[in-house]
């Protein structure tokens, strides 16, 4: 008799590996065309034109970037950790891509007789498994740092992991607040609860504020890039680096803001919830086919706007000093944080008691 | 005391206010600020594509010159090598073989004719010492090359084009300068 220990539909894995795949590609395009737009927006904010010698407009030019990183010579100095050396970049681009796992990217579409869900895992802790990628994210910087053999890269790493940790601990108070109106760590619930009601950004506007600094924090952006601040650390962590190992490092980056910036329109924007639209409405209308495409375009609209910001602060706002980066984070963001969870706790309580004290 | 400039100002050194130091207006302020700047208009040329206008004492590489039926104007009479205050220029004359009026203008002419491009200054000092009209600066000024051998102009690359076997290529040449 036959015992079937891992009942898996064969169906199943094909859709789940598709569907990573897509999803792989997507955010790596979007990455690569993040680095066009990246150029593209400083030189507009610096009255410039930006790259527009690479095809029209210049869209061609990450793909002649991404051929001239692979032409490089690789160089992987004499006295570093070898296999340190090249896990590094590897756990940042792997931690960066993990992500993407939980995010619901739309609802579902009916294929083949088929539902299918769009997002890779709808796991019941969704929150949480990106809070602990997202840590595990500074090992990419500390390795590298780390297996340079370089003090300036060293020094860097060390100022990159402790400004993750410590903006860390603000971002997951400030999600405790969200998480104590959703009741839930499934994103796609959280979603589904914003497509009923206002985005959670109406609700938790602090907590919001927050979790955007410290999502600029996560990320390495400006004004918090201190661990790869060109004009102290001469580039940081990543400054042994060549060819496709450096490429590694600067795509994850924008895996990452490609990555955060969907956290963010998920939590707080709704999601892949179309705007001042009757989503149910619409898909009984129109299909579900045509609503699924249509909330993904949202999602990816959303998204868009999010780039866009983090790269309008980028070329507006200068460097933070080492000193001010703390102060902000643990004497300013934190307390904020924690008042933020506190008064949104009690006016949980509160409504849970039918809005009087007894 | 007495301020040693009418222009220098007093700095305020008095504690942010609460409003300064939630730091988000100023951050706002300066947000708006870059935003306005994505819809101005940008001050770049297009190089290749658009050029500005030269003004019409431009300096630019060297050309020989030939006369409206096509012969060289230059005789190597070597003022332009004295007048070089570079030393960029030299050259190596010849005598006119029967059967060459076509090609030269006088009984004498360059066999050789360089200039350094390295070293020259387009001072246009050459230009005012040929008695023949023969070299004269032009409007072209980007030479860039692989080997410093090259910046070594000979013949080949000053001499202007024909006037009659290539018109288009004289006048684009010649260009809108204005001779002194």
């Amino acid at each position: 008799m036959h015992v079937t220990l891992l009942a898996i539909d064969l169906a199943l894995v094909i859709e789940k590996l598709i569907l990573i795949a897509v999803i792989v590609t997507v955010s790596l395009l979007v990455a690569m065309y993040e680095t066009y737009a990246e150029r593209k927006i400083a030189a507009f904010i610096q009255d410039r034109r930006g790259p527009n010698r690479a095809g029209p407009f210049g869209i061609l030019q990450p793909v002649a970037d991404g051929l001239k990183l692979f032409m490089k010579e690789e160089i992987v100095p004499n006295l570093s950790n070898k296999f340190l050396f090249i896990l590094g970049p590897g756990l940042a681009m792997l931690t960066a891509m993990m992500t993407s796992a939980v995010i619901p990217w739309s609802s579902h579409i009916e294929l083949f007789g088929r539902t299918i869900h769009l997002q890779i895992a709808d796991v019941n802790i969704g929150i949480l498994y990106i809070f602990g990628v997202v840590s595990m994210g500074v090992y990419g910087v500390m390795i590298g740092g780390w297996a340079s053999n370089n003090k300036f890269s060293l020094l860097a790493a060390i100022r990159g992991a402790s400004q993750i940790i410590s903006y860390e601990l603000a971002m997951g108070i400030s999600l405790i607040a969200l998480l104590m109106l959703t009741q839930s760590l499934s994103l796609k619930t959280i979603v589904q609860q914003q497509q009923d009601g206002l985005y959670y950004v109406a609700y938790q506007p602090v907590g919001f504020l927050i979790f955007l600094i410290c999502a600029f924090a996560e990320c390495n952006r400006t004004p918090f890039d201190l661990s790869e601040a060109e004009s102290e650390l001469n580039f940081g962590y990543h400054q042994e680096y060549s060819s496709m190992k450096l490429g590694f490092y600067l795509f994850a980056e924008y895996v990452n803001m490609f990555i955060s910036s969907a956290v963010m329109a998920t939590l707080y924007f709704g999601g892949y919830d179309i705007p001042f639209v009757n989503d149910a409405a619409f898909g009984a209308h129109y299909g579900q086919n045509m609503l699924a495409i249509l909330q993904g375009l949202s999602l990816f609209l959303k998204v868009v706007i999010f780039i866009f910001f983090f790269m309008w602060v980028r070329w507006t706002i200068p460097r933070f000093r080492y000193d001010q980066l703390m102060r902000l984070g643990w004497k300013g963001l934190i307390p904020l944080s924690l008042l933020n969870m506190l008064i949104t706790g009690f006016i949980v309580l509160l409504r849970q008691y039918g809005w009087h004290f007894s | 005391m007495q301020a040693l400039t009418s222009r220098s100002k007093t700095v305020e050194r008095k504690p942010m206010t609460i409003w300064e130091r939630l730091y988000i207006p100023a951050i706002a302020k300066g947000m708006s600020i870059t935003f306005g700047h994505i819809f101005k208009k940008k001050p770049t040329i297009n190089y290749p594509e658009q050029t500005r206008p030269f003004s019409p004492v431009f300096r630019g590489l060297q050309v020989l010159n030939r006369d409206e039926e096509g012969r060289e104007r230059c005789t190597a009479c070597g003022l332009c090598a004295v007048a070089c205050p570079a030393e960029a220029i030299t050259m190596e004359a010849a005598e006119r073989l029967p059967g060459e009026e076509n090609l030269y203008r006088e009984e004498k002419y360059a066999a050789k004719y360089e200039i350094n491009m390295l070293r020259c200054i387009f001072c246009g000092l050459c230009e005012e010492a040929c008695p023949k009209d023969a070299i004269y600066l032009s409007e072209t000024f980007t030479a860039a090359n692989y080997s410093r051998q090259s910046f070594i102009y000979g013949k080949k690359e000053l001499l202007i084009p024909h006037p009659k076997l290539q018109p288009e290529a004289y006048e684009k040449a010649k260009g809108q300068r204005v001779k002194r």
